[in-house]
């Protein structure tokens, strides 16, 4: 059974804060939760199904659920990283189908920048009964080593330079200097990024996300109920998701979940990379997108920094507008994680509610990607295909 | 007791590569049904799903398939993805050479004797 145009996003909301260091993870995501509703125009008693990843307090959905007394027949709490909220819309819209909910609320928030938690150079927080554990973390493997050695691998095959891995950065900057929530405004060069400190070979320092509190949410519905709501009609046409992994030791850091999840998505909603008028790619790092943006089908695999260079990911200059609301380095990317974020600019653009400055014209078809979990070891990727009627 | 040593102790299934290692002994996993080496070491091969799997001595030969340079730590280190001759490809650091040797497609051979925590030997590789 297809989800295409069997379910609407009818609420997206994102936390104006970068910094949160007053309200608590439960408030924060208390608060986009009502920002999405109030933004459809329903109310928490109108929810019916709650969707939230590995970023909320306590077991899955109990504690949120409680909190917001909320009265759900539906709940999902699969995490897959920080592409867990995409794939939620994906399981949102399948329960939708199958008759489980009719107004499902996707949530998520996080206060890393309060507690001080660091960015990449952090050792990840697995678990010593992970399989896995031994063979990676012992080696001091973190967040911006692993992704540096996909960098790394990307450049031996396919030529790619730290130019063009900065062009995806100079993109973020020239859209978040238009955004007043975005945590870094300023307006940064090729050569900025290059000179900047080199933390990981090849990645420089602003080559990396920021770090950043807050969050967001969304609302999906059934076709019946978003038709009665006044808001912009956001179709969702399709979706998927995959998980990649090390093999078996039959390791290819060149590509990611993104070729299978992508596949799928465009497969569901009927459509080509070429009829995808606005992106919004996760962003972790600058080689991040770039890997992306090949696996989406974008652009040939190897061909992604040419692809990016040159400015060819900001709105009104380039052949594919990227993360028009900064993206997560320079934007937001509240819990590390930045799925939400990456569905929220997407309905944005497709609302025409964009900033002007990054808003595309006649988008009708937007794309919302998200890895989350390791590039370079095990991830989940989930890709979303959405259409405005 | 370190998270390595409570790791190590939560898989019993790769007891034998750790005390082996500590020993000078490098081994590998392998399927007897499907004959392939896989990593990391594990009871049921993850090509074929058989059970008949075993530890083989290995060559310590590798190359170096990515690494990168971690300079956000007080020491700077090389983690590296190494393809063994055996076929698998193994997250490690490569020690003992100089940062400006190291490249992409380098052979390079196991260093035994790298002890960490605990007194736990690491399976890491220097440039040949
Ligand atoms: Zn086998």
């Amino acid at each position: 059974m297809s989800i295409n145009g069997q379910a609407y996003i009818a609420g997206a909301y994102e936390h104006p804060l970068r910094r949160a260091p007053d309200k608590s993870l439960a408030q924060l995501h208390a608060e986009v939760a009502l920002g999405a509703l109030a933004d459809a125009g329903l109310s928490k008693d109108d929810v019916d199904g709650y969707f939230c990843g590995g970023d909320v307090p306590g077991t899955g959905p109990f504690s949120m659920v409680d909190y917001l007394n909320l009265k759900v027949r539906h709940a999902d709490s699969t995490n897959i990283g920080g592409a867990s909220y995409i794939l939620h819309v994906n399981h949102a819209a399948q329960a939708i189908t199958a008759g489980k909910c009719d107004v499902a609320l996707v949530t998520l928030a996080g206060r890393p920048r309060s507690e001080g938690v660091p960015k990449g150079g952090l050792k990840r927080a697995d678990s010593p009964v992970q399989p896995d554990y031994a063979w990676e973390t012992p080696f001091g493997m973190t967040i911006l080593n692993v992704y540096a050695m996909c960098a790394m691998r990307h450049m031996h095959e396919f030529g790619t330079t730290s130019e063009q891995l900065a062009w995806v950065k100079v993109a973020a900057s020239h859209h978040a200097q238009h955004n007043p929530n975005a945590m870094l405004r300023d307006l940064v060069t090729v050569d900025d990024v290059l000179n900047s400190t080199l933390v990981a070979d090849p990645l420089h320092k602003l080559d990396c996300c920021i770090v950043s509190d807050g969050g967001g949410a969304v609302i999906v519905t059934r076709p019946e109920i978003a038709r009665q709501l006044k808001r912009p009609l956001v179709k969702i046409r399709g979706a998927g998701e995959a998980v990649k992994h090390t093999a078996g030791g039959a390791i290819d850091l060149t590509y990611s979940a993104g070729r299978f999840s992508g596949a799928a998505a465009f497969a569901e909603a009927g459509l080509t990379p070429a009829d995808v008028k606005y992106a919004s790619v996760y962003d972790s790092f600058t080689i991040t997108v770039i890997v992306q943006l090949e696996d989406l089908g974008f652009c040939a695999k190897g061909e992604g920094g040419r692809f990016v260079a040159d400015g060819n990911l900001i709105a009104g200059v380039g052949r594919l507008p990227v993360n028009t609301d900064g993206g997560g380095l320079c934007n937001n990317h509240p819990f590390n994680r930045g799925g939400i974020t990456k569905i929220i600019e997407a309905v944005r653009q497709l609302r025409g509610e964009a900033h002007p400055a990054v808003q595309v014209a006649n988008c009708d078809i937007a794309l919302a990607h998200g890895t989350g979990g390791m590039l370079g070891t095990r991830h989940g990727g989930a890709t979303l295909i959405m259409e405005r009627e | 007791m370190s998270v390595l040593r409570e790791a190590l102790d939560h898989q019993p299934e790769t007891k034998a590569f750790w005390s082996e290692l500590a020993e000078g002994r490098f081994k590998l996993r392998h399927c007897r049904a499907c004959e392939r080496a896989h990593w990391y070491p594990r009871a049921i091969c993850p090509h074929c799903a058989s059970p008949e799997t075993e530890w083989r001595p290995a060559s310590g030969q590798g190359t170096i398939y990515s690494y990168s340079i971690a300079r956000t730590t007080a020491e700077p280190f090389v983690i590296a993805y190494v393809t063994l001759a055996e076929g698998p490809t193994m997250m490690t650091n490569i020690v003992g050479s100089d940062f400006a040797e190291i490249a992409i497609g380098k052979p390079v051979e196991i260093a035994f004797g790298h002890q960490v925590e605990d007194g736990i030997t690491l399976p890491v590789f220097r440039v040949v």
